[in-house]
């Protein structure tokens, strides 16, 4: 029985493997074996000629650029209000443990709203204050709808940490802010590199938040209160295209934005497992 | 006793509603070593945590009475957390040394009580990791993680991080459960070298280990100070019929 059981998991397990690497490969393999015969020099290192819409010349540095400036922005954002918030509720709040679930209950809620509603929220209140679309928009917008993933992405590596080693810091008389930095930070700090990595993956893959918060352009914006093009309306657009080049053109866009994405993750991974060698290992 | 370090007054501690330590009154002398003996679950760990006001960090406490530090209230007091932390030290049950190397987790508890110059924490590093016995051992892989040294290693790291602080007394929970023989015996002699300088009060579920380096000894009992006195009283005549119980091994 025993025997049987062991089988059953693990082919379930071989199974799953199976089904999720081939999935990935077979995107992989239609996005580069559509894409990369467009992909040329021209394509990263120029702004579209004639249009999104229906243009064949020109390259798409104006989405690249743009894409790159409003996760980044985002991303920093998003960080800067995340990792004091993550850290309060596991040093400061930690005591009051109602509320702190209560508190990751919400953002679980608020990270299970689609990225849409942020959008057409943010829409709302800039017709109110009668703005227009901008780089700052979308960078607020986007911003805003990845704290949530954030702050429970690091809560929960923050959670790990015994409390034993939190409170030998705060018995020393460190304060909240040095115990922060001293330890979770330092303890988790792969962790948190991986939650700022999740927000900028969702923040450059996002094409809802950003319809009509950033707007779409042609040029590289040249301020935040310019639009600014992003990838995965360039891939939207192209894609909607009636000439079959055009199309060709967004997979090629697609493929860019899944090696920038890539790039992105091994530089963190390098940069995490640097920080990883003083980690205590409970 | 004139002048006690520590003075605790009607100490009472609720944990939700539940009465942990109940309406204790004690003197602890100062340069002295005073352990806690105890069966499980007594109180003893909370008891020295209310003492650096760590129960802080707790959902659901609540005290009242009153503990004075050198005569200034300690318990009821919102200002100065830090420094009263810093004066009474708290040495874990089993070590826990931060996230960083041997030499960062000793400079930390210098940096974090005000001393930043970089120049003088070196000197000051090795000084502290010496009084902890830790220096030969160490001083070629200062920079290694804190985590690559052994327990017993680890719990001596923690006493120099602890001592970097500076402070009167120190706290200990269980300093040598976690500890082989011979690391237990180093940490003993530690504090009876520095039970001159420091007023030392630790838990303990070893009782020849209390005989062996208590000046005075508190027993406790389901929340409750049922004995405490001198070692050699407490010993050799101890009054009540609880203590009798418990040191000739009633309740282990
Ligand atoms: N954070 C907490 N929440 C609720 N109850 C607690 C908490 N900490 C301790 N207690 C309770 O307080 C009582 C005393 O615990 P304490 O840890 O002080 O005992 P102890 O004497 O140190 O025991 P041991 O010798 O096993 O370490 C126990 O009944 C314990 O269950
Ligand atoms: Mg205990």
């Amino acid at each position: 029985m025993k025997r049987v059981e062991e089988i059953f998991f693990r082919t379930l397990m071989y199974g799953a493997v199976l089904v999720i690497t081939g999935l990935l490969f077979l995107i992989i393999y239609s996005i580069i074996s559509k894409g990369a015969s467009s992909l040329s020099w021209e394509m990263v290192s120029q702004t579209p000629r004639g249009g999104y819409y229906f243009g064949k010349e020109g390259g798409i540095l104006n989405a690249i650029i743009g894409s790159l400036y409003l996760s980044a922005g985002a991303t920093a954002l998003a960080f800067f209000i995340s990792l004091p918030v993550a850290l309060g509720m596991n040093i400061y709040l930690a005591k009051y443990r109602r509320m702190v679930n209560g508190l990751r209950f919400i953002l679980d809620l608020l990270w299970g709203v689609p990225s849409i509603v942020y959008g057409a929220f943010a829409f709302s209140i800039m017709i109110m204050v009668g703005a227009r679309a901008s780089l700052m928009a979308g960078i607020i917008t986007v911003g805003v709808f990845i704290v949530p993933i954030m702050i429970r992405a690091m809560d929960e590596v923050f959670k790990t940490v015994p409390r034993g080693l939190t409170e030998s810091a705060l018995s020393l008389g460190a304060t909240f802010t040095e115990t922060s930095f001293g330890v979770l930070v330092r303890q988790c700090a792969p962790g948190v590199v991986t939650a700022l990595l999740l927000g900028f993956g969702r923040g450059i893959g996002d094409a809802a938040a950003v319809l009509f918060t950033t707007g779409y352009t042609d040029y590289i914006p040249g301020s935040l209160s310019q639009p600014a093009a992003t990838l995965p309306l360039a891939i939207f657009f192209q894609l909607g295209s009636p000439i079959e080049e055009v199309r060709e053109r967004a997979f090629a866009a697609a493929l860019l934005l899944t090696l920038i994405i890539l790039l992105i993750s091994v530089i963190t991974r390098i940069l995490s497992n640097r920080f990883n060698k003083n980690r205590i290992n409970f | 006793m004139n002048n006690p370090k520590i003075k605790i007054q009607g100490l009472d501690l609720h944990i939700h509603k539940q009465h942990i330590l109940k309406g204790i009154n004690l003197e602890i002398p100062a340069n002295k070593i005073t352990v806690i003996i105890g069966p499980s679950g007594c109180g003893k760990t909370t008891l020295l945590k209310t003492i650096n006001r760590l129960t802080d960090e707790y959902s659901g406490v609540k005290h009242s009475g009153s503990i004075t530090i050198d005569g200034i209230e300690v318990l009821n007091t919102r200002n100065g957390l830090t420094e009263i932390r810093q004066k009474a030290g708290l040495l874990s049950q089993r070590p826990y040394p931060l996230p960083m190397s041997i030499f960062n987790n000793v400079a930390y508890g210098l940096k974090i009580s005000g001393r930043k110059r970089k120049s003088a924490l070196r000197p000051r590093v090795e000084h502290l990791l010496r009084m902890a016995s830790l220096w030969e051992e160490v001083k070629d892989r200062l920079n290694d993680p804190a985590a690559s040294l052994s327990i017993g290693q680890q719990q001596r790291l923690c006493l120099a991080r602890g001592l970097a602080v500076n402070p009167d007394i120190i706290l200990a929970d269980e300093p040598t459960s976690a500890l082989d023989p011979l690391s237990s015996q180093a940490i003993e002699q530690k504090f009876q070298e520095l039970s001159g300088q420091y007023t030392i009060v630790m838990v303990t579920h070893i009782l020849r280990q209390a005989r062996r380096i208590a000046d005075y000894v508190i027993f406790m009992y389901l929340g409750e100070v049922i004995e405490f006195g001198s070692a050699e009283e407490f010993f050799s005549n101890p009054k009540h019929e609880k203590t009798k119980a418990y040191l000739s091994g009633v309740f282990n």
